[in-house]
This record gives C-alpha cells, structure tokens and sequence, in this order.
C-alpha cells in the first residue's frame, strides 16, 4: 500500500533529507490487530517509525488511534502480531523512559489537584531515578529547562489546575521532555488548544523535533489541525490506508480521504 | 492537664497516640483525598469494627482469647477488607464505586452479628466506635507507633511514585512504574492508619481525621507539598484541642476532635473568602 503512495510524488528532496540522517528504525510494529470483545479495534496494522520523524496519525473517532497508542506504551497487550521498540520487542522493553507520553488532556488528571507547575513536571523524572532513589540534586535546573523548552518558565509555582487548557498542554510536554525522552507521543494534543495558539504548539513540536532531534508521534482525529510542520502522516481506521511523507497526503484526492476516514473531511492547507 | 499527664500512664498513652495519629493519618489523607478515595477509608474502618466486634466476642467466650488486644483482629480485618475492596474494583470496572457499599455493608452486618452474639459490651463498643481516653492502653500506643513507622517508611520509599500515580494514573502505567503494587501496598498501609486511629478517634469518626484536616489544607495550599504540610498542622490541632477538651470536659475525644476539625475547615473557608475580599478592595482603592 505504501508504495503506491512512494511513487507519485516528488519525494526526492525529502528522501535526501532524510539520508543524511542515520536511518534508525525505532518503533516496528508488524501485523497487529486488537479486539475489545466482540468489536475488532485493529486489523493488521503494519509500520515503521524512524528516529527524527514526526508522525501525525489520523483517524476519525472510534478508528482505534488511542488503542494503537496504549498498545505502543505497553498499556494494552495486541490480540496478534509484534512491537519492537528500539530493537527490542515490547515485552522485554524496560526503558519506558525513552517514551515520553502525553495524554490526552480531558481525561488525564483532576484539574482540582493541588499542585504547582514545577511539583508536575518533576514528577516527570520518577521512572528514570529508579525505584528507592531520590531525584537528583539538580532537579529543579531541570525542571527549568523543560519549561524552558515549552515556554512555561515563568508559570513554575502557578497550580496546574488555574492553567488554560493549552498551558497545561504544555506542561504535560515538559513532564515528558525532563526525562529526556527519544520519542514524544502525543494523544490529541491540540484539543483545548484555542485555534490561534494551535500552529504554535506546532512551532514547538517542530523545534523538538529539529533542535534536539526527539521523534514525535501524535494523533488527532482532525485533519484541519494535522499542520505542515509534520513529516509523515497515517491514515488510520482500524487498518492503516495510508503511510507516507506529508507532502504525498497533500496530493491525496478529497474523495480517496472522505473514504478512509468514513465521513466527510475537510482539508486545509 | 501537663501535671496529670506526668501522673497518669493512660493519659500518656492517649495523648501520644494521638499525636502520631494526627501525624500519620492527614499525611496519608492527601493522598486518600486526591486520588478520590475517601469513602474508601470510611468502609474500612467499618471493616475494622467486625474485626474488633469479632475479637471481642471471642475473648468472651473462649478464654485463650480472652488477653488478646482487639487491635490485631482489627488490623487483620481492616486489610482484608482493602485487598477485598481492590479485588471488587477490578471486577466491576464500569461501577468502582459499588466496592464501597458491599465491603461496608458487610462490615457493619458482621459487626451486629458479633455485638448480638455477645450481649454484654456494650461499654467497650462505645470506646471503639467514638473513641476513648481512658482506654487506651501501653500496647496500643506500640501498636500505634509500628504502624506510624510502617507509613513513614512507606512514604519515605515512595513518595514520588505516589504522587505520579495520583496525579495521573494512565501516565504512571505508560512510564513503566509498577503501578498495580505500589497501589495495593497504599491500600495495606491506609488499612494500618484506620487501625491504628480507631483507638483514639473510634471507628466512626476515623476517615474525619483523614479528610477534614486535607479538605482545609487544599482551600490555602500553594503546592502538594504544601498541602501535606498544613494538613498535618490542622490534624494535630485538632487532635490536640480535642483531647485537651475531651478530657477537662470529660467527652469522647472522637467527638470532640471533629468537631475541632470542623472548626478549623469552617475557619479557613471563611478566612480565605475575607483576605480574598480585602485584597479586592485594596486593589480597587489603587
């Protein structure tokens, strides 16, 4: 199916970009289906991602993008087929750290929860200290930095729960960030975001991705907001219709997409 | 009071152990608070009571239970009912909450059954479910302090995780932290704090000492940290005006420290509305 796609575009400029780079595969995973009961989430999902991409997965409500998600992060185990993580498959995984995941923000935490800004993303460094051992020393430089990177630092002793939707957005990334994760997932990310600030979150994300080389994969079920700043987009409704470079999505017909995707979309550039 | 305390042993007993509860029990309120899980404390401690109801009974009857501190049958109940609430949250996923009636309900109907079966201490039974100053014995206050250093430990071991799990529990899972035993060792030690706080506040009135002081704290703190730490200044208030007035007044010092807890949420809500009102007027007149 991929290659369909690989040879109707002017993917060269893309394809030598990507060369200069040491193509390292660091997430595979290879016939996977998932079935909650007697509803089949996923069917045969096939794909790579390499280190530097950055991968907006698509899929209308209900095409299993937050499953496909839980499965990579080891929340859920697959019905069928294999995950490799970094070479190593998922089960025997235990780096989670290098995964750094921000969740969807609606569900993820009481918004009531007494705590500040810095509490929140150093808590980011619990797995990576270790059992038993205290966070190191440097701990709140660190924290700083983090916010740093997202633009936050000066929001450091607000309480998360007086933060926009957007702020808080970006404090979750800088809970991920302060572990130094290889790979950034995101799971609708811009939801609750106000629709001005949306292209600068992606700003951020694209500066993640370039200055300190951190993959990202995030998922949305809006195609609006699947902004220019990406690598490679997915199609995903419980099989995955389409791989590709961004600029090979663009070229893809209204028709072709309404299809995938089972309902009319709009596409914006 | 400071002159009776140096006479008297039991007065001794009491006010230490009620110290170290007011200590332990808010501490490990936060977290009881934050993650939701109030109502849980409460059906345990009513699990505590069949325990107690359970070991009085048979010191009554069977005279090789008859030395037998009330205390352990209690701790042995309270834990059990926290692996068992645990067990009936993952089996009805959609409904957590039903654990909550069913391992209370069982509690109290085990209870009248073990009060009815022995008809005859109904004094003591006061003493557990309101709780007592002048019950309180020697072993109580060794079991008090094993069990405060039983959660110091545990908090001290895992504080971190503890607050990544409560502050979001998908996000603990995803990084790989072992998420399912840290949160049953939490059940264990909150099964241990209700144990331990009966004695002095009774069965009734426990999960008061582990909310209130947190309910007031949360209204003023900055941070979580912060929160920990007024909750423990409002707890130990309490538990001491309490038992000061429990014992001048000659009252139940369970009463007497939640209505004191009372008092002081009452006067946080509304010192917090007056300096909020102050700060607008003062920002008005600039």
């Amino acid at each position: 199916m991929n290659q369909l796609y690989y040879q109707n575009v002017n993917r060269n400029d893309y394809e030598l970009e990507r060369s200069d780079r040491m193509s390292e595969t660091i997430i595979e995973m290879k016939n996977v289906s998932f079935q909650y009961e007697y509803t089949q989430v996923l069917n045969n999902i096939s794909f790579k991602v390499e280190k530097g991409d950055f991968l907006a997965i698509l899929g209308p409500n209900g095409s299993g993008k937050s499953t496909l998600l839980k499965i990579l992060l080891g929340l859920l185990k697959p019905l069928a087929g294999e995950i490799s993580l970094f070479g190593q498959p998922s089960d025997t995984f235990r780096q989670r750290e290098w995964i750094g995941y921000v969740s969807q923000k609606s569900n993820a935490f009481n918004s009531g929860f007494p705590a500040t800004v810095e509490e929140v993303v150093k808590s980011g460094l619990t797995k990576k200290s270790g059992l038993f051992k205290r966070l190191p020393n440097d701990a709140k430089q660190q924290v700083q930095q983090a916010l740093m990177a997202v633009g936050m630092e000066q929001f450091s002793t607000a309480n998360i729960g007086q933060l926009s939707g957007g702020q808080q957005q970006r404090v979750f990334i800088a809970r991920a960030l302060i572990a130094k994760p290889k790979v950034l997932v995101l799971d609708e990310p811009t939801v609750g975001i106000d629709h001005e600030n949306v292209q600068s979150f992606y700003d951020m994300l694209a500066s993640l991705n370039k200055e300190q080389n951190i993959t990202i994969i995030l998922v949305t079920h809006d195609v609006d907001t699947v902004s220019n700043r990406v690598s490679h987009v997915a199609c995903l409704n419980q099989t995955i219709h389409f791989h590709g470079y961004k600029q090979e999505f663009d070229s893809i017909s209204q028709e072709q997409l309404d299809k995938w995707q089972g309902h009319a979309v709009r596409k914006i550039h | 009071m400071i002159e009776a305390l140096l006479k008297f042993e039991f007065l001794q007993n009491a006010f230490f152990s009620g110290l170290v509860i007011g200590v332990i029990a808010p501490m490990l309120g936060v977290f009881i608070v934050v993650r939701r899980m109030s109502l849980i404390a409460d059906a345990l401690s009513h699990v505590t009571l069949a325990g107690i109801a359970g070991s009085l009974y048979l010191s009554q009857t069977f005279t090789a239970f008859a030395l037998l501190n009330p205390i352990y049958l209690g701790i042995v109940a309270s834990v059990s009912g926290s692996i068992l609430i645990e067990r009936l949250r993952s089996l009805y996923k959609h409904y957590e909450e039903l654990a909550i009636p069913i391992i209370m309900s069982g509690g109290i109907g085990l209870s009248a059954i073990f009060i009815s079966l022995a008809s005859g201490f109904n004094t003591d039974i006061m003493s557990y479910l309101f709780g007592s100053i002048s019950a309180v014995s020697r072993h109580d206050l060794w079991v008090v302090l094993t069990i405060a250093i039983v959660v110091i430990l545990f908090l001290y071991a895992f504080f971190k995780e503890m607050f990544v799990l409560s502050f979001d529990e998908e996000y603990a899972k995803a990084s790989g932290l072992p998420a399912k035993w840290i949160h049953l060792l939490f059940m264990i030690v909150v099964a241990l704090v209700i144990a331990a706080s009966m004695r002095i506040v009774g069965i009734l009135l426990v999960s008061s000492l582990i909310t209130l002081p947190v309910a007031a704290s949360m209204r003023i703190a900055k941070g979580f940290k912060q929160t920990i730490i007024y909750s423990i200044l409002f707890g130990e208030t309490a538990v001491i005006i309490g038992l000061v007035s429990a014992f001048y007044l000659d009252l139940q010092p369970g009463g007497t420290i939640v209505i004191t807890s009372i008092f002081i949420l009452l006067l946080v809500i509304f010192g917090k509305k007056i300096a909020l009102k102050m700060k607008q007027k003062g920002s008005n007149l600039k």
